[in-house]
């Protein structure tokens, strides 16, 4: 069992981590600072119909989609490795809240995205 | 019978329960390990971010005045300066990525060498940089 989840839970890690290190930066600075002070782009950047019509095309779901989910799997597997650092060891509680809130999470963003319709 | 004895007590001399040494705090100890537990710390705040996103997903798909709330709660200079923190986090993210990216991935040889890992970890941290700021510039572009 344990072997057969691995890989799958290390390339949620991988593509996570990459992701997060090719566009994190600026998602960062766009959606946290820059749309908000009006700085740099548009200050409607982010305004309700604009946000809409890109999270109902394919693609910006798409988009959402993967930044949120594997952002939180990568974090998910990093936390889940520092608890042990700290000596909180592997055990039924940690799992459910490492993987079981991720999961969760993705589960609910899937049905937040397919519910704004396309 | 003393009470004392009949309370087993963790000794070093006890052969069933031998003494373990303590890991408590054993990344404060090298220079070395508090870099790696500050690159896993990162993890933390790219979760918080997430969370951000998911609560701005959530809100979203409840409405326009839900989802105005969001952005208003953005506006708040608080969170303004908390993005501010994300960000630096993010960088040291991007940059802690790829710097430990030539252990990470299999071995590449050119003409028989291997090739140095400055290399990888300079090339990555190159590309980060480009796409990153593409991306800022696609954003940048897009009319009000």
């Amino acid at each position: 069992m344990k072997r057969a989840n691995d890989p799958i839970f290390w390339a949620l890690f991988g593509a996570g981590g990459m992701l997060a290190a090719l566009v994190g930066a600026a998602l960062v600075f766009v959606t946290g600072i820059a749309a908000p002070l009006g700085m740099l782009v548009s200050q409607d950047l982010m305004r309700y119909q604009r946000v809409l019509g890109f999270a109902q095309h394919w693609l910006g779901k798409a988009i959402v989609f993967a930044v949120i989910v594997l952002f939180l799997w990568h974090a998910a597997l990093r936390i889940f490795h520092m608890l042990h650092d700290f000596g909180i060891h592997a055990g039924t509680g940690v799992k459910l809240v490492c993987f079981g809130l991720p999961l969760l999470s993705t589960i609910a963003a899937a049905y937040w995205l397919l519910g704004l319709g396309f | 019978m003393s009470t004392q004895t009949s309370t087993p007590m963790r000794t070093q001399g006890d052969k069933r329960r031998p003494y373990v040494r303590s890991m408590d705090g054993w990344w404060k100890k090298d220079p070395y390990f508090l870099r790696y537990m500050a690159m896993e710390a990162t993890s933390v705040l790219v979760a918080v971010y997430a969370v951000i996103l998911l609560v701005g997903l959530a809100r979203l798909s409840q409405g326009e005045a839900a989802y105005n709330g969001w952005l208003a709660a953005l506006k708040s200079p608080l969170s303004v300066a908390f993005h501010g923190l994300i960000l630096l986090v993010f960088a040291y993210h991007t940059w802690s990525w790829f710097k430990v990216m030539p252990k990470t991935m299999p071995m590449i040889f050119l003409g028989g060498k291997k090739l140095p890992q400055a290399a990888i970890t300079w090339t990555g941290v190159v590309v980060a940089v480009a796409v990153n700021l593409l991306v800022l510039c696609m954003l940048v572009r897009v009319q009000p």
